[in-house]
């Protein structure tokens, strides 16, 4: 769950990355950072509930 | 570059070792009185470190806006990527270069965001753990971020290549100081685990209140101090201020500073019927950090309400992640850096002025996307090879008896009998 979490994290980065670099007009590209930002607070949660439950295993 | 600003900025770049003693003290007032001596020599240690393995291959990576850098074209755009400066500093002018200001004041800031992580690892961090890891926030995390934002790559050519704002910006260092280190004292905490007795078999986390609140005010001190000279020599430097405006920087790191102070002392009273002085100071430096990045463009109003934000956050945070997530974080240097620095650098798209800014907030959500999404798996990930081949955390053994006695073979008490058990054991 860990390591889906981050790859969460990369994916909204390259989201982030493509618009940027692929798109020209600024609110398309506002749309696309929004997203892929949307993406990685995702990632974030699942990184977080991982280590939650990997706390409660040890346990 | 003037002479007047040169030596404006050489004296503001001076101040900025006051920040890391600083920060120094609250680690070592917030961690256990056994550890105290072992938290100022892993202080000193991994600036040490830091500066010199900035000054080998960092500042090589990181160069400076207008420097040598490679280039690499998309859709018919130019995106400069890294900076290909000569290794061990070889390319710097001397005699007052902006650039050569530029590489002080970086040389203390990198110093400084490896400081952050120690605030995590207080207590069962060891020495040689803390200086290898510092070596890879020194030269590799640090100077790949810091090169996209103040050494002209691409998250600053936003507003050229993209029309958002001015691009992404952050003065005195919000994120690329202020974040980075705390995303990298994330990593370490996860990677390290809780102190031994921090949670009980029900997952009830215990107080292991911090063994000095005088140190830890007086690190608050000095830490303004330091970070005066960081916001306004970074606003001269990373966000082209006039040196008449040093002035405004202050009053707003004051200011937001003084209320982040405020509002963690009022919700602590309010909550548990006394201020709490770990998370007023907390709140303090939480306050300063989020100040850093739009310390040149705020009105004092709206530095006020960074401050105030900064501080409830800030506050609230620390309690949610020992209580709740689990991650020991000793003097708060998540909650602080990494939070307080994120939301600084937000409040900049939110709250500031700038002239024809449209498309600002966007472009600070790059940045912020980008510490996310690269630099927290970046150091995470090199954090999490090097406990592989290098165990970063002491043996409990180590952490019973202290790491003033385990790693150092004396305390920083000597006079004092703290723990029966130091005495009694063989």
């Amino acid at each position: 769950m860990k390591i889906a979490g981050f790859l969460l994290l990369l994916a909204g980065w390259g989201i982030v990355l493509s618009a940027i670099a692929l798109l020209r007009s600024s609110a398309p590209i506002a749309g696309f950072v929004t997203a892929g930002t949307g993406v990685e607070v995702l990632g974030l949660v699942l990184v977080i509930r991982s280590h939650r439950l990997l706390r409660r295993e040890r346990r | 570059m003037t002479e007047t600003t040169t030596a404006l900025c050489v004296l503001l770049i001076f101040l900025v070792p006051l920040a890391a003693a600083g920060l120094s003290l609250i680690n070592a007032g917030l961690g256990r009185s056994r550890s105290a001596a072992h938290s100022m020599l892993s202080s000193l240690a991994v600036l040490a470190v830091a500066v010199l393995v900035y000054f080998l291959c960092g500042f090589s990576w990181q160069g400076f806006a207008a420097g040598p850098a490679h280039i690499v074209t998309v859709a018919g755009r130019s995106w400069n990527w890294i900076a290909a400066e000569p290794f061990l500093l070889r390319g710097l002018q001397s005699g007052g270069s902006a650039a050569s200001l530029a590489a002080l004041l970086q040389m203390f800031s990198v110093g400084l965001a490896a400081l952050i992580p120690l605030g995590a690892g207080t207590d069962r961090w060891r020495l040689g753990a803390a200086c290898a890891s510092t070596a890879l926030l020194a030269g590799c995390t640090y100077p790949i971020f810091a090169h996209w934002v103040w050494g002209g790559g691409w998250l600053a050519q936003l507003g050229v290549n993209c029309g958002l704002g001015r691009g992404f910006l952050d003065a005195g260092g919000a994120g690329c100081i202020q974040a980075v280190g705390g995303l990298t004292a994330w990593s370490i905490a996860c990677i390290l685990g809780p102190r031994r007795g921090k949670y009980a078999m029900d997952g009830a986390p215990a107080a292991i209140p911090g063994h000095n609140a005088v140190l830890v005010l007086l690190g608050c001190f000095l830490a303004l101090l330091g970070w005066f000279g960081l916001n306004c020599a970074g606003s001269i430097l990373n966000a082209s201020a006039a040196p008449g405006a040093v002035a405004g920087v202050a009053i707003d790191t004051m200011l937001a500073a003084a209320t982040a102070a405020l509002a963690a002392a009022a919700i602590t009273r309010a909550r548990f019927g006394r201020p709490d002085a770990s998370l007023c100071a907390n709140g303090w430096v939480g306050g300063l950090v989020a100040s850093s990045a739009a310390c040149a463009f705020l009105t004092p109003a709206a530095a006020v309400l960074t401050g105030l934000v900064a501080g409830t956050m800030v506050t609230f945070s620390v309690e949610w992640l020992d209580i709740h997530l689990g991650v020991d974080d000793p003097a708060g240097s998540i909650s602080v850096h990494a939070l307080g620095g994120i939301w600084g650098l937000l409040a900049l798209g939110i709250l500031a002025r700038i002239p024809g800014d449209s498309g600002q907030f966007v472009a600070q959500l790059v940045g912020v996307a980008t510490l996310l999404g690269f630099v927290l798996p970046l150091t995470y990930s090199l954090n999490w090879l090097l406990n592989r081949f290098y165990p970063q955390r002491v043996p409990a053994e180590g952490e019973r008896q202290g790491m003033d006695l385990y790693e150092l073979g004396a305390g920083a008490y000597p006079e004092f009998v703290i723990h029966r058990e130091d005495l009694t054991q063989g």
